[in-house]
């Protein structure tokens, strides 16, 4: 049998066409999905402008939190709490309700999710980054596996790269192929540590659920061993049944902010209102690379310490660095912006590289695979910041009070997304390709204007961050579609003149 | 529009069965190597686990591309094996039953 091309580079770059075709329209939509959850607080600040944002404490907002959820949510057996705080204006909480998660913002001072629009804000890219609004585990093992081909593309692709740095100061535009691979090059090479780095710790965030066998095997399929080494800080008893209230809050988070020696972040209660209930916390990751570097576990009723942990195993410290430097949570707001702009970058990368299959099969085969890449690509390439653009403004557009509104703005994005991709399916290309990118540069430029016509913009960081970031993409938008309108624009200039 | 090249299907046979070393065979060498080092590494077994589930990460990718550098399928297939038979062996010998 022959090789699929001879030669190693020959036989690597086929590999990367083909790798990074195969994924390339899902990891579009994961790489700008989690480009955007780099500013997952700040987009949940932006999308309630009900609550106003100020310096909180998180300890401050935590109690008050646990003390609404304890009138409210007295029944629930968990409560997990991400504290509002210098980045977040509200607490984020979820609680189980009967058999299914419930999840709301809450206001730092009251504890009350009254008057607050129910969005999911920046959760929702968030959550679609790693797992594409698919039931557990399956969104999971996909995005894993697709940041796992996205590593084989990488590798694939520095290999097919033949003029690594001449390369970076080559750029031709308006030469067709030739272009699209100069700036999908250029893309590649700028920020090629960061599409390294990103796409395997990516990966690693979810190895426990792509690669658990050594831990198996080692364990010999004990789970529950596992998991006790794992999270020597995690207490796990059943619930007596006898109630008891919890233990004054605001003392024992106190107590726990003074022996992490930096801010609280994740909050669980289990059990709360039983004499068995369990108060988890977690230090924030603001302040260092590796996530959850100290975890106290207290009696819930007495504030005693049942269990406590420093990370300092060698390898689980370097997992967790790891996984920090995917969720950047560490970063300042330059290293922040740094992430962001190299996102973009990135996605920028997929984006040219699906269009240049094309572009390199253009003059040769096009058969109907040709014609169905040629036709998704426009759809998602095209259309998916038109998606996006749609939950921002959902958020601005529907009623305030909406019944299901937090579902209503995910349905906003879904709908539109499968609108744009029918719409790239039965139209002809080049047409689509114009009109789908005027849509998607509309869509963007309407975010901070519909912002301002609802009164709720604000000269704030989330505020800016968000108009300007849209106001950028829909310039970038509508430039590329102007290349599609131009010959239409002269035609009618011509008719005109000849009709004068 | 030109009519697309049809391709031997000896090629095409020969591209689907790497693609199945690539993505089955790949996987279990890595799976192999999570298992070997789980249970081979002298140190805790947490630990072990974990670097395990890394080091089989990085193995996914490298083995995908001999599988399609190799210069047939065979080779591609004889590969995948003689490398899930070592790190297979490693951790059989380190006491893991499958």
């Amino acid at each position: 049998m022959a090789p699929v091309k001879p030669g190693f580079r020959p036989s690597m770059t086929w590999l990367h066409d083909w790798s990074g075709l195969v994924i390339g329209w899902l990891l579009l939509a994961i790489a700008l999905a989690g480009t955007l959850a780099v500013f997952r607080p700040e987009i949940g600040s932006w999308a309630r402008p009900e609550v106003a944002r100020a310096a909180v404490d998180p300890v401050e907002s935590t109690q008050a939190a646990i003390g609404w959820l304890s009138a409210h949510a007295a029944k629930s057996p968990a409560w997990y709490l991400q504290p509002a705080n210098d980045r977040s204006s509200t607490t984020q909480a979820l609680w189980l309700d009967g058999n299914d998660y419930v999840t709301r913002a809450l206001d730092p001072r009251t504890g009350s999710p009254a008057g607050i629009r129910d969005t999911l804000g920046g959760e929702f890219f968030y959550r679609f980054h790693f797992e594409l609004q698919l039931p557990y585990p399956w969104g999971r093992i996909l995005s894993a596996s697709a940041a796992m081909l996205m590593v084989l593309a990488i590798i694939t692709g520095i290999v097919a790269h033949r003029r690594f740095f001449a390369d970076f100061f080559t750029f031709r535009p308006g030469k067709g192929q030739r272009s699209w691979l100069d700036a999908h090059n250029l893309l590649g090479v700028a920020a090629l540590p960061f599409h390294l780095l990103i796409s395997f710790t990516g990966a690693l965030t979810l190895a426990n659920l792509l690669m658990p066998w050594g831990a198996i095997a080692g364990y010999r399929g004990d789970e529950a061993a596992l998991r006790r080494d794992l999270y020597p800080a995690e207490v796990t008893r059943a619930a007596t049944g006898r109630p008891a209230p919890l233990v004054p809050i605001g003392p024992l988070l106190r107590r726990a902010e003074q022996r992490i020696g930096g801010h609280i972040g994740l909050i669980s209660v289990i059990d709360p209102g039983d004499a068995s209930a369990v108060i988890s916390v977690t230090s924030a990751d603001d302040d260092r690379l590796q996530i959850a570097h100290h975890v106290i576990s207290f009696d819930g009723t007495t504030g005693r310490i049942l269990a406590e942990q420093v990370e300092r195993r060698p390898v689980l410290s370097v997992f967790n660095a790891f996984y920090g430097l995917h969720t950047a949570r560490f970063a300042g707001a330059l290293s922040r912006w740094l992430y962001f702009i190299s996102g973009w970058m990135l996605t920028g990368l997929i984006a040219t590289g699906l269009i240049l299959w094309t572009a390199k099969r253009r003059e040769r085969r096009r058969g109907r695979g040709f014609a169905l890449v040629e036709r998704l690509n426009v759809g998602f390439v095209g259309g998916t910041p038109a998606a996006f653009a749609a939950f921002f403004l959902a958020n601005r557009l529907l009623p305030v009070a909406m019944a299901g509104r937090q579902m209503a703005e995910v349905h906003a994005v879904f709908w539109t997304w499968g609108a744009v991709l029918l719409f790239g399916a039965i139209r002809r290309p080049e047409r689509a390709w114009t009109e789908l990118l005027t849509l998607s540069a509309a869509a963007c430029a309407a975010i901070p204007l519909v912002d301002i016509a609802c009164g709720t913009a604000r000269a704030d960081g989330p505020g800016l961050g968000v108009g300007l970031t849209a106001l950028l993409l829909a310039a970038g938008l509508g430039h590329a579609a102007r290349r599609g309108w131009r010959p239409k624009l002269r035609a009618m200039r011509r008719e005109r003149a000849a009709v004068a | 529009m030109t009519k697309a090249r049809a391709l031997p299907v000896r090629y095409r046979l020969g591209v689907a069965a790497r693609v199945a070393a690539a993505l089955a065979g790949g996987y279990a060498v890595a799976a192999l190597v999570a298992i070997a080092l789980g249970v081979a590494l002298p140190i805790a077994r947490e630990e072990a686990g974990t670097a395990g589930a890394l080091a089989g990460m990085l193995a996914l990718p490298v083995a995908a591309m001999g599988c399609f550098w190799a210069k047939s399928a065979a080779r591609a297939w004889a590969g995948i094996l003689i490398a899930a038979a070592l790190f297979g062996g490693i951790a059989w010998a380190a006491g893991w039953r499958p």
